[in-house]
């Protein structure tokens, strides 16, 4: 019984620490990304900044683009085999718009910057600690929060929101031609019935959304390389760490944005 | 007055004493090299004296100023007074030589981009590596490796210049080369040079003063002759390279006799 408690409570206090070291991070995050921008912030950061957007944002775009026209086929597949029962095939325009806009085109973002930027930030700070890269930062007088987290973190704030908006746009353009190809729709009045169905309060949402991802995605990408210790073995389980671990929590959080906009929108 | 001032200095790990209450000054301008052998903190101490940790008790000055207890602002300004060279050279993959020495300059000097290049091309030549600046760590030797650390240790011309095991993994060609480069960095700049290390004729060669360090706690702390003379069992041990457990032939014999006899009964 006792061993019980005791694995209890160790098992509370890890996760409590794990908590505190990734708010703390957070914090530090927040507080050095004044250091960056290039008017009064440090010019090189704002370089490593902008490598990080490429490598983050523009290399992610035909990954994130693909699954959301995939994702959208799906949906409007799956949504107008059994609204055509109904003889309601017309809603599948809404279905995909309202869905990819609240809530597939953030997630899938975030699911794909998770598995691709996520594991990477992980992987290059935790080989950075192996090889005493960190240390060396350390005694040169840097902070490797400024140094290494705050370029990765600003530009999966920017990127992440971008790469939604165009996953969104793919998205619903993949329920267009579905809808071309089912019903004849064209493709301008497509467009005009998804402008109908959609509320700026939805696309807003679904931003609000992508940007507490992209902070899940990178400090929990950035925490899992700088509690790496040991040797390489070690930066393989903090790079499938830092992925299981951010989707988790990404999923979670969308449950709870959900949950929240669904509580204080008017029906 | 002492550059480094250590006084009863203790670290535990784990509730594992590490370092018991160690005490040392160290002089401007002398080569002290610790020595000791595997685990006996020397390595330790060394990640202390560059407040990269924090001890359980005792104080550590450099400069005048307690590094245990001073604020984050007051140990940047100590950092940039101290250049280490890291026992893996800890040089960023993801730069070229050039952009390694330069880095500490562009970031915490106000020097013009053209001095900066200047005294990056000067710092790779104290170390014979001016034709080497564009390639990239991976690119280099073992040796190569270790000299431009020292480069980039140099860079901010610090007061106080530590390695870690310069000599490690290194030939003895090479391990030479780099003592000599040693001397000749402590002569032409006048640096208190601070040397972890357990290579003998390394030891001997470059310092002025070692420190023997065994389990946790000084043995001796003297002039190279007076360590070479000393008759403390340990230390004439550790020099004359006596082992301290020799595997007994007649017990392993024994060990595996039972081992196959008991294997021989079970099924």
């Amino acid at each position: 019984m006792a061993t019980v408690i005791e694995n209890v409570g160790r098992a509370t206090l890890s996760h409590l620490d794990y908590v505190g070291s990734l708010s703390v991070q957070l914090w530090e995050g927040v507080r050095s990304l004044g250091s960056i921008f290039p008017f009064g912030g440090n010019h090189y950061r704002w370089k490593a900044s902008m490598r990080e957007m490429l490598d983050v944002g523009v290399k992610a775009i035909p990954m994130v683009g693909l699954m959301a026209v995939c994702s959208g086929f799906i949906l409007a597949m799956q949504g107008a085999s059994e609204l055509r029962r109904f003889g309601a095939l017309h809603y599948v325009i809404d279905l995909v718009a309202v869905g990819f806009t609240r809530e597939l085109g953030p997630l899938l973002t975030a699911i794909a910057v998770s598995g691709r930027s996520g594991s990477a930030f992980s992987a290059e700070i935790g080989t950075m600690r192996v090889t005493e890269e960190i240390d060396a930062l350390r005694v040169m007088a840097f902070e490797p929060t400024e140094f290494v987290l705050a370029p990765k973190f600003l530009a999966a704030l920017i990127m992440v929101p971008c790469l939604s908006v165009l996953s969104n746009v793919c998205g619903i353009l993949a329920g267009g031609i579905f809808m071309f190809f089912s019903t004849h729709l064209g493709l301008g009045l497509y467009v005009q019935y998804v402008l109908n169905s959609i509320q700026l309060q939805d696309v807003i949402t679904g931003l609000i959304k992508s940007v507490a991802f992209a902070t899940i995605i990178a400090q929990v990408g950035c925490l899992e390389g700088f509690r790496v210790r040991g040797g390489p073995d070690a930066v393989g389980r903090s790079t499938t760490a830092a992925v299981v671990k951010s989707t988790f929590l990404v999923i979670i959080a969308d449950a709870v944005f959900t949950a929240i906009f669904y509580l204080t929108v008017k029906h | 007055m002492s550059v480094i001032s250590i006084r009863d200095l203790v670290v535990e790990y784990d509730g594992r004493r590490v370092l018991n209450g160690v005490n040392l000054e160290i002089e401007p301008g002398e080569t002290m090299v610790l020595l000791g052998g595997s685990g006996s903190g020397k390595s330790t101490l060394l990640r202390h004296i560059i407040g990269l940790e924090r001890p359980q008790s005792g104080s550590l000055h450099v400069k005048g100023c307690d590094i245990t207890r001073c604020s984050q602002a007051e140990l940047k300004q100590v950092r940039r007074s101290i250049g280490v060279a890291f026992q893996n050279a800890a040089l960023f993959n993801s730069y070229s030589l050039e952009d390694n020495v330069a880095l500490p300059l562009r970031e915490h000097t106000a020097l013009a981009p053209s001095i900066i290049d200047l005294m990056v091309w000067m710092k790779l030549a104290v170390v014979g590596l001016e034709d080497f600046g564009k390639l990239h760590p991976q690119e280099l030797s073992g040796g190569m490796k270790k000299r431009a650390a020292v480069a980039r240790a140099l860079a901010l011309d610090p007061e106080i210049l530590v390695f870690d095991e310069p000599s490690a993994g290194l030939d003895p060609i090479v391990a030479a080369e780099l003592d000599e480069l040693i001397l000749l960095l402590k002569q032409v700049f006048h640096m208190t040079v601070i040397v972890v290390t357990h290579e003998l004729p390394s030891a001997f060669r470059i310092a002025d003063r070692i420190a023997m360090l065994y389990q946790g706690s000084f043995l001796a702390v003297g002039t190279k002759d007076e360590i070479r003379e000393s008759k403390h069992p340990r230390i004439r041990q550790f020099l004359d390279r006596v082992p301290d457990n020799v595997a007994k032939t007649s017990s392993v014999e024994a060990y595996f006799e039972k081992y196959l006899q008991t294997e021989e009964v079970s099924p």
